[in-house]
């Protein structure tokens, strides 16, 4: 998201590295620590506070692990062990500290990717990776992923409606054939695009190696500045372990 | 900015697997600065033409020059630099996530670098009509920018020649005119492939018209437009209604 907040304004490579040391932090801190995950989502909240993205748009982009916790609300059910009757209903005491377990961490840990991705704009990330060392070939297949996901998505959405204008209505399983065909074209598609995208490369100088374009670098008072938040976490769970 | 002349002697390519010449003995000679329109129907060898100027496609038989230098493997380098060409589809020119990566491309593969670069995309952005629009992200462009920022890949290079492959297509009439604008607007050699007559007949002094592999007329394109026949035998039209003698 566009923006000028401090967050936005720090350098990709040392937001990237905080953020992958803090999601380690707290996927490490054993499940009963619950004063030290209550500390991790006042900072994490914090964070989300100086990107100044607001309320309901971290909300909407938190949803996303809704589907990924799912399963971890039948834990309790299906659990063994030591049980404890809530409104009537049998709960594994187990189950229910391991879906606290999963709802906890991923909830922190997609807080730290929503304040990252909401303010650091794609190819900044991807110049991130290039100053982290990430290898040129992995963040140039990343970028060209990003790149055409919405050319390819459109590409099916065509496909999809002149099916659908020549009366397709897939409903059941046997109607999927046409489903299955059309995914191979999308693939025939994609890759004749590959080619041409190819050749657009090599007809301005491609040589095999991805330009860098920016150079802008972190600075140590931004490195320091970041490494508080995985040094701050690490202490929480050091101080709660011990 | 410079210009360059093309010189295409007996130029024949034959696609792996076919049984049929893409080109058969397609020769042309085009001067520093002119702007010729490539006219001709589908299937007739255009593109496969065009890709021969850059060493896309490796000479089978015949000779390319792009000014004194033949287009050979060994100078693919220093031909890519000199000739800049802007493909049909704008999506696969524009492969990066940002426009300004995307103008940054070709001379940073030269070795440009840091502010120079810097500066030189932004230029070069302006220079299209095209200023600001450094950070957008390629796939979120409208036609006519896309066709734009895809001229800019390739203006940033310093071309002498500049090949277009069907330029206006997809566009609005108003995406067509500011495009036709910006070509009027530069210097160096153009060749430019495409169906639309009328823009042959604006832009270009000369056309000609490639059909089966070869080249089959070549003259002023107010001469080459006024005759229905020759446009006929190779699947040409007019729009309805449009006079080219009254232009």
């Amino acid at each position: 998201m566009p923006g000028d907040s401090r967050m936005h304004r720090l350098s990709p490579e040392a937001k990237l590295v905080a953020v992958v040391a803090v999601v380690v932090v707290i996927a490490m801190t054993p499940r009963r620590e619950t004063v030290a995950f209550a500390l991790y989502a006042l900072g994490a909240w914090a964070i989300i506070a100086t990107t100044k993205i607001g309320l309901l748009t971290y909300l909407k982009r938190l949803s996303v692990i809704i589907p990924f916790v799912m399963f971890a609300l039948i834990v309790p059910f299906i659990g063994g062990g030591e049980s404890v009757y809530v409104l009537g209903v049998s709960l594994s005491v187990d189950g229910l500290w391991a879906t606290w377990n999963i709802l906890a961490k991923a909830g922190l840990g997609a807080t730290m990717s929503i304040a990252l991705s909401a303010t650091t704009p794609v190819p900044e990330l991807l110049h991130g990776m290039t100053r982290l060392k990430v290898p040129r070939l992995l963040v140039a297949i990343i970028a060209f992923m990003l790149r055409y996901i919405d050319v390819l998505v459109e590409q099916l959405g065509r496909m999809r409606r002149s099916m659908v204008a020549r009366g397709h209505d897939p409903r059941w399983l046997w109607q999927v054939k046409p489903i299955a065909s059309s995914a191979g074209a999308l693939f025939v598609r994609s890759y004749e695009r590959g080619e041409r995208v190819h050749q657009a490369m090599l007809a301005r100088g491609y040589t095999g190696v991805m330009p860098t374009v920016s150079e802008q670098r972190a600075s140590t008072k931004e490195w320091l500045a970041v490494l508080l938040c995985p040094f701050g976490a690490a202490l929480v769970l050091t101080v709660a372990v011990v | 900015m410079s210009a360059s002349s093309i010189s295409v002697r007996e130029l024949g390519f034959r696609y792996p697997g076919e049984h049929h010449d893409a080109l058969r003995g397609l020769s042309i000679d085009v001067n520093a600065g002119e702007r010729v329109a490539v006219l001709g129907p589908n299937g007739s060898g255009k593109t496969t033409f065009v890709m021969h100027l850059n060493g896309l496609l490796a000479t089978q038989s015949g000779e390319v020059r792009i000014g004194d230098t033949p287009v050979v493997e060994s100078n693919l380098v220093e031909i890519r630099r000199r000739i800049g060409a802007v493909f049909q589809d704008a999506d696969d020119q524009l492969f990066m996530s940002s426009v300004r990566e995307d103008v940054a491309f070709g001379p940073a593969n030269l070795g440009v670098s840091g502010a120079e670069l810097y500066e030189l995309v932004e230029r070069t952005l302006e220079q299209v009509g095209a200023a600001g629009y450094g950070d957008r992200n390629p796939h979120h462009l409208s036609g006519g920018e896309k066709r734009r920022v895809a001229i800019a890949t390739v203006l940033s290079m310093d071309p002498d020649v500049l090949i277009l492959d069907e330029p206006t297509s997809g566009l609005d009439p108003a995406g067509r005119r500011e495009l036709i604008d910006l070509l009027s607007s530069l210097t160096q050699t153009q060749l430019i492939v495409t169906h639309d007559l009328p823009l042959a007949l604006q832009l270009c002094d000369r056309s000609v018209i490639v059909s089966d592999g070869r080249v089959v007329a070549d003259g002023p394109t107010p001469e080459l437009l006024a005759n229905v026949d020759l446009l006929a035998e190779h699947r040409l039209e007019l729009p309805l209604g449009f006079d080219p003698s009254r232009l």
